[in-house]
């Protein structure tokens, strides 16, 4: 049983690895006793783990999304410059401020975003499937002009909400607030994560996108309605994008076009990848794209914590990636033993 | 007197598999061999051994004498090996003088010298008797003129040793004749050849010599003298015909499925009207490339067909739609298992319940504890040979994989089931069993249509033979006008020039 799950484990064997040297190296160097030193550590602390908690919950949300994408043969490189405009176009229409876009009531504005998110995801999976074009190049156009689009909108400024001319009360506390201690943001992870697993895992649809992914054509050979399945994944990928886009919004409180969500994409792929996702496509769980994910914010947060150059934590990200492929390509896990090969 | 090839008690296994057991072979210079076997009994393998593809794990290769050690397909060409692919190994984007002399242009100043690289080619075309130009587009050709600037290509290295791997199969028969009798220019040169080909006829023509494998074991020899159609085939199988096909279902019901100026997107004017009757197995004949895979893509609507009509059971079908088709009962085993009919890194269970998740699953949750159970059911009705339903499908043999695409199929009850090439890489013994369930398909009312390249299947198997020649149905054969030569004549009516439209 446990074989099955060879490179989760190994996944969590890095990501505790990452934990205990940040809490190691973050510890309270005043306090007596080593146990109340690694407990106070600054790792540890309140204030870190809510604020890791948040943003594993952000970037996981739309990393399970690319993680479909990608197990579909895909790609999703327009996620960043998405969220920049579905941000922009959200406070617009909570503050009524630009002439294209009605002003409305928070849950109104939340609803519409949903479906504009959902038309895009569609007009992606349209393109892609049913016209043909290549993943990679219709959602770079979506990274050139959704960005492009929202930096249009705004004039290239930043855009806040506080000057809403309707009621926002509530948003808040919704979005950024806290439920059992823990925020919003990755309470909302762990209700899509169960969702998406099912869908995955369980559904008739996860089982049609792992198919088509190895073999789209021996997906259609066998009645799979190829194009839709593909499209279904590419509208989840939007429509989680535009969920995260709404937590991100809200925690930054005010969206610069320009930087906002900048390369997240990127983030997305590489925790998918790390997470054991083939960019061949048909190859990939929920619980690798969660810990690829979580082990990324880990070493970015090790990095903030332990006052490393921030600038060097690009190139530990990059090995950390490269070496998580690398084992994958040869297949390192299968060394270790859990001593249960005849399972 | 030392040969100018020698094997040696060669062996090859791929893991448990042995795929070759002590084979000798020898070839002298000027002699053509004809090699014949089934599917799966070795050929490609002893092949690949001589053109450098594959490493022999016991036994010895010898050239004038001496050990050598063909490490890939490079030493194999320098020792005067030269390896005519089925798949022709050229590239449609360059012309005739540039895929001859690919990877060994002539240069000058660090550039290609076309006007060397088209001077040297001239005479190789010339010796061919090939009237083409070394400027002339590769895309432009006839497959048979494609075959030629392959052999052109061999010339052109030097080669001793000419290895052609069923180079008719796609070709006409005036391009046939055209082969065979550079064939004999050939080895009046000097040249030696081993000819593998599945056309028995063309081996009684050219063949000096034969040698058949059988389940990877040198099954004999034959002498000039000795080569006749009945004796190869008895060499070959090894076993009685009538071991291998089981007779076939006599009562014949109403008809099932007809199909009527049926046309396909690759050949949009050409157009096939037949039906098939319950209880009856129609083979489709034709050359590779004829049309008849397109057909039976077009009538599981998995391509769209541009004009006709198919009626299953008098109703009209919608055309290019699986979904229609797969609700009717109408199903395709195709031609490719690996690419088309299988998921090859997903299990035995997945595979067989790809097709028909929603039997399995309760909304939209697939209920996997009846999924495996009734998949293991299957799997011992169909005598797949795995240890469970979770060994992922790529680890079978191909016959072990055809039955598990008899399995997804057979077990939604069709009303028509068309195999595309049902045995092509499948041993005898899982052959036989493919052929027993299609004769019980039969038995059970189900209309039936086999696409063979197979002469002996289609001639064993069906009860009727439709035969394509370039998107047309030229001609249906009754039982009593049976005969390889009269498919042939048939499969090549049209006299067939151009290639397909694109």
């Amino acid at each position: 049983m446990l074989s099955r799950y060879r490179k989760e484990l190994c996944l969590l064997l890095v990501l505790l690895f990452v934990a205990f040297w940040t809490i190691i190296f973050s510890r309270n160097r005043e306090a007596d006793g080593l146990l109340t030193a690694l407990l106070e550590s600054r790792f540890l602390s309140g204030r870190n783990l809510e604020n890791l908690a948040r943003q594993i919950g952000m970037y996981g949300i739309f990393s399970l999304g690319m993680g479909l994408v990608i197990i579909s043969g895909g790609i999703d490189l327009s996620v960043g410059s998405l969220m920049a405009l579905l941000g922009t176009v959200f406070f617009y229409m909570l503050t009524g401020a630009h002439a294209w876009i009605p002003g409305m009531h928070w849950p109104f504005a939340m609803a519409l975003l949903l479906v504009l998110a959902v038309a895009i995801g569609l007009l992606h999976g349209w393109l892609i499937a049913k016209i043909g074009m290549p993943a990679f190049v219709v959602t770079l156009c979506g990274l050139r002009g959704y960005r492009g689009l929202a930096q249009t909108l705004t004039r290239d400024t930043s855009l806040g909400y506080y000057d809403a001319t309707y009621s926002i009360e509530g948003l808040d506390r919704l979005m950024t607030g806290e439920l059992f201690g823990m925020p919003a943001a990755f309470i909302a992870f762990l209700v899509i994560s169960g969702i998406v697993y099912y869908a995955l895992h369980q559904s008739v649809f996860g089982r049609y996108l792992l198919a088509l992914g190895r073999n789209e054509q021996a997906a259609r050979y066998s009645g799979i309605n190829t194009t839709r399945i593909i499209t279904y994944a590419y509208i989840a990928c939007t429509l989680l994008t535009c969920v995260s886009a709404l937590f991100f919004a809200l925690y930054t409180a005010d969206v610069v076009p320009s930087m906002h969500g900048n390369f997240f994409e990127l983030y997305a792929i590489a925790g998918a990848v790390l997470g054991g996702c083939s960019l061949r496509g048909g190859e990939g769980s929920v619980i690798g794209i969660i810990l690829g994910t979580t082990v990324l914010l880990v070493l970015q947060n090790m990095v903030n914590l332990l006052g490393y150059d921030s600038s060097f934590s690009k190139v530990i990200t990059a090995l950390v990636i490269l070496g998580g492929v690398l084992v994958d390509r040869f297949e390192i896990w299968k060394w270790v033993s859990f001593r249960s090969k005849t399972a | 007197m030392s040969h100018l090839l020698e094997l040696q008690k060669i062996s090859k296994s791929f893991g448990p598999v042995q795929a070759l057991h002590e084979v000798d072979f020898s070839l002298q210079a000027g002699e053509v061999v004809g090699l014949i076997g089934e599917n799966g009994a070795g050929k490609s393998t002893l092949m690949n051994l001589l053109g450098g593809m594959l490493q022999p794990t016991a036994g010895q290769i010898k050239i004038d004498g001496s050990a050598v050690n063909i490490t890939d397909a490079i030493s194999a060409a320098q020792r005067g090996i030269s390896f005519v692919h089925q798949e022709l190994n050229l590239l449609d984007n360059l012309n005739v003088a540039g895929n001859i002399f690919l990877g060994r242009e002539p240069r000058k100043w660090g550039c290609i010298d076309e006007t060397r690289m088209a001077d040297q080619t001239r005479p190789l075309l010339d010796k061919l008797g090939l009237d083409i130009a070394p400027e002339h587009h590769l895309a432009e050709l006839t497959n048979g003129q494609k075959q030629l600037v392959e052999i052109a290509k061999a010339l052109s290295m030097d080669a001793r040793i000419l290895i052609l791997d069923e180079p008719t199969s796609s070709l006409t028969i005036k391009e046939t004749d055209t082969l065979l009798t550079l064939v004999e220019t050939l080895r009046e040169h000097g040249m030696a050849v081993i000819f593998i080909t599945h056309r028995l006829a063309e081996i009684e023509r050219v063949a000096d010599r034969v040698v058949a494998l059988r389940d990877g074991e040198l099954a004999g020899h034959l002498s000039r003298e000795e080569i006749s159609h009945d004796r190869m085939i008895s060499l070959m199988i090894g076993r009685d015909l009538s071991e291998v096909y089981p007779p076939l279902p006599d009562a014949i019901g109403e008809v099932i499925l007809s199909v009527d100026h049926l046309t396909t997107a690759r050949w949009p004017r050409g157009g096939a009207s037949f039906s098939v009757q319950a209880g009856e197995i129609l083979g489709l004949a034709g050359l590779v490339g004829s049309g008849r895979s397109e057909l039976a893509q077009a009538i599981f609507g998995v391509d769209e067909s541009p004009s006709g009509s198919i009626n299953v059971e008098g109703t009209l079908l919608e055309r290019g739609s699986v979904d229609a088709a797969i609700a009717r009962g109408v199903f395709l085993a195709p031609e490719d298992r690996k690419a088309s009919g299988l998921v090859l890194e997903m299990s035995v269970r997945e595979n067989m319940t790809l097709n028909s998740l929603n039997r399995f699953s309760r909304r939209t949750r697939i209920d996997v504890t009846r999924e495996r159970e009734q998949t293991e059911q299957w799997r011992q009705e169909y005598g797949v040979k795995a240890p469970d339903v979770e060994q992922p499908v790529g680890d079978l043999s191909g016959g072990n994989q055809q039955k598990v695409v008899l399995a997804k199929w057979m077990t939604l009850g069709p009303k028509v089931m068309i195999f595309d090439e049902p045995t092509r890489g499948i041993d005898m013994g899982a052959r036989h069993e493919i052929y027993q369930a299609m004769a019980d398909l039969a038995r059970s009312g189900c209309a039936v249509l086999m696409i063979s390249s197979d002469m002996e299947e289609l001639l064993g198997m069906s009860h009727r033979i439709a035969v394509m020649c370039e998107g047309h149905l030229t001609g249906i054969l009754e039982p009593d006008q049976f005969s390889e030569a009269s498919i042939m004549k048939l499969a090549v009516q049209t006299g067939g020039t151009a290639a397909p439209p694109k």
